[in-house]
């Protein structure tokens, strides 16, 4: 069977391309989501927090001999312990104001970050290489898809839906859900909020750095690399509703998706499809397609 | 450690207590006395502060000057979740379900704020309905239902001072009477509760004494006994 005469095997592995962008969506706009529904702050400093995740593993690995494995769970700790200390000194400041001021400081943050890298590290990215046990590719019939990509996949599938069951199903995802609906009514119970809301920013940038890390030996390690990216992630927020944790996971991973479907049959509309998605669904419903109407 | 019924134990002394929101000035100066295993209620006309009342004394309002005493701890410049674990209960006027929230998932969500309280089981005995319908959605529960979790959450942490705002408001008449029933029996195991009620009827047969809530003050205080002589004069102060 060809689509618009295009052979199958090729759309088949422009889609599975599109879900590794998809994998990336989604751990970013995850992140996001799970912040924005606690702390009622868009995180711009989320590319910024991605870059640092990148820029720690490969710090590690050329200056401290930090394998991969390592950095994998070590620079998102490192990345979520410098947000904590972001959200305690800053973000806490921030709660009695409008939005606005939680983003302009995120921006801010995001911009500094940057610049400093920029004058540490120059704009040309550093190389970062594959570990060994991932080299090379696995056959999947229709392509040979390179394995280190098709881990990326299944570590983003496997974290998404992790952290979609601890939400949903656990004792501390009732505190997170019950935090973000009341959280006074939660702290009058005896919660402590203040340190959950630390915690969890803390958690949310932790998975922005555990995809830069991932992301490091397919992009180049650079400073730029969180912005160019997390322009898309936050039209994928807007279109999977703010806030909603299902929605980032599964508008991440289908917007992915759609978008390697597009480079098939219009490639130069590729780049562009997801922002057309986000007006359409902006006008359509504003909430986004899994955002509560306010 | 000291009995629930051992008598003249005062858990909770309010004394000259003003709460803000923003600029506003709400309470002007409130004093209260609870002594353990009382059951005093707040009254007053919609907008005096009641309300106002119980959520400053967990620290929920704005800036608060003035004592309040609790176990006899000064816990004015505490933050709100180590006052809970004081063995507070709250019972919000607005209910405070989470949609977010199985029922079960509702009852379940406060933490132990003291050794003691109810066990699952217990209270599920005590409110049948939750029972059937403890995988619905919180928010789903009919308006009695839902009172009827907020007042089980509570019982559950061990939280021996109950503060319910506003209980029976809206609800009918047999979940009112199944929500007296509720609150004899609790005063019978020795709970302290404040209780503000707009339902005088409700509250007096209950309550050991009452006090009376003007503009942020407190405006007359009458015990159980000195009820029957006062009827007049409190009819007035709540416009009833
Ligand atoms: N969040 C708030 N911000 C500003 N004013 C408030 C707020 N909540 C209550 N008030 C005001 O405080 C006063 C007392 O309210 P409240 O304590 O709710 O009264 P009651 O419970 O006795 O009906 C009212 O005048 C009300 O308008
Ligand atoms: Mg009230």
């Amino acid at each position: 069977m060809d689509l618009f005469n295009i052979p199958l095997p090729a759309i088949l592995s422009q889609l599975v391309v599109g879900l590794i962008n998809g994998s990336f969506y989604a751990l970013l706009s995850l992140g996001l989501a799970i912040i924005f529904g606690l702390l009622n702050i868009i995180n711009f400093a989320h590319g910024a927090q991605y870059m640092l995740g990148a820029f720690a593993a490969w710090f590690g690995l050329q200056y401290l001999g930090i394998n991969y494995w390592v950095a994998l769970l070590v620079a998102p700790l490192a990345v979520g312990a410098f947000g904590m200390l972001l959200e305690r000194t800053m973000l806490s400041r921030l709660y009695r104001e409008d939005h606005l001021y939680g983003l302009l400081l995120t921006f801010g943050l995001a911009l500094i970050i940057e610049g400093l890298f920029v004058q540490g590290f120059g704009v040309s990215g550093n190389p970062y290489a594959t570990p060994e046990a991932l080299r090379g590719p696995v056959n999947l019939g229709f392509m040979m898809l390179p394995k280190y990509r098709l881990w990326v996949i299944v570590v983003s599938v496997v974290v998404c839906i992790a952290c979609w069951l601890v939400i949903e199903r656990t004792k501390l995802g009732a505190y997170l859900r019950a935090g973000t609906e009341n959280p006074r009514l939660l702290q009058a119970f005896g919660v402590n909020v203040p340190l959950m809301i630390t915690l969890t920013y803390g958690f949310g940038v932790a998975l922005a750095a555990l995809a830069g890390v991932l992301a490091a030996p397919i992009f180049q390690v650079s400073p730029k690399m969180g912005s160019d990216l997390i322009i898309v992630v936050f039209a994928v927020v807007v279109i999977g509703g703010m806030g909603s944790i299902l929605g980032s996971i599964v508008t991440g991973l289908g917007l992915g998706v759609i978008e390697g479907a597009t480079k098939v049959v219009w490639p130069e509309a590729s780049n562009t499809v997801i922002f057309v998605i986000m007006a359409i669904v902006l006008l359509v419903r504003p909430a986004g397609l899994f955002g509560k109407e306010k | 450690m000291t009995s629930a019924f051992q008598p003249d134990f005062e858990q909770l002394h309010v004394e000259d207590l003003h709460a803000f929101y923003g600029e506003s000035h709400i309470l002007h100066g409130i004093d209260l006395r609870v002594n353990r295993g009382e059951l005093v209620t707040l009254l007053g006309r919609n907008g005096a502060g009641k309300t106002t009342t119980l959520r400053a004394i967990l620290g929920l309002t704005g800036r608060r000057t003035g004592r309040i005493s609790l176990n006899g701890r000064d816990i004015i410049g505490w933050p709100t979740h180590r006052i809970a674990h004081l063995g507070v209960g709250y019972c919000p006027e607005e209910r405070g379900i989470f949609a977010s929230l199985s029922v079960e998932e509702n009852l379940l969500l406060p933490p132990a704020v003291r050794s003691g309280g109810m066990g699952v089981e217990e209270i599920y005995a005590m409110f049948p309905n939750l029972a059937e319908r403890r995988r619905s959605q919180g928010t789903r529960l009919s308006g009695g239902e839902q009172q009827m979790l907020a007042m089980a959450r509570i019982l559950r942490t061990g939280a021996n001072l109950l503060l319910l705002d506003e209980i029976t408001e809206g609800l009918a008449p047999v979940i009112v009477q199944k929500l007296g029933e509720v609150l004899t029996a609790l005063k019978a195991k020795g709970y302290t509760v404040i209780l503000v009620e707009q339902n005088f009827r409700f509250a007096a047969p209950l309550a050991d004494r009452h006090y009376v809530i003007e503009h942020g003050r407190v405006v007359d205080e009458i015990a159980r006994a000195a009820l029957p002589g006062k009827m007049d004069a409190l009819h007035t102060r709540l416009g009833v």
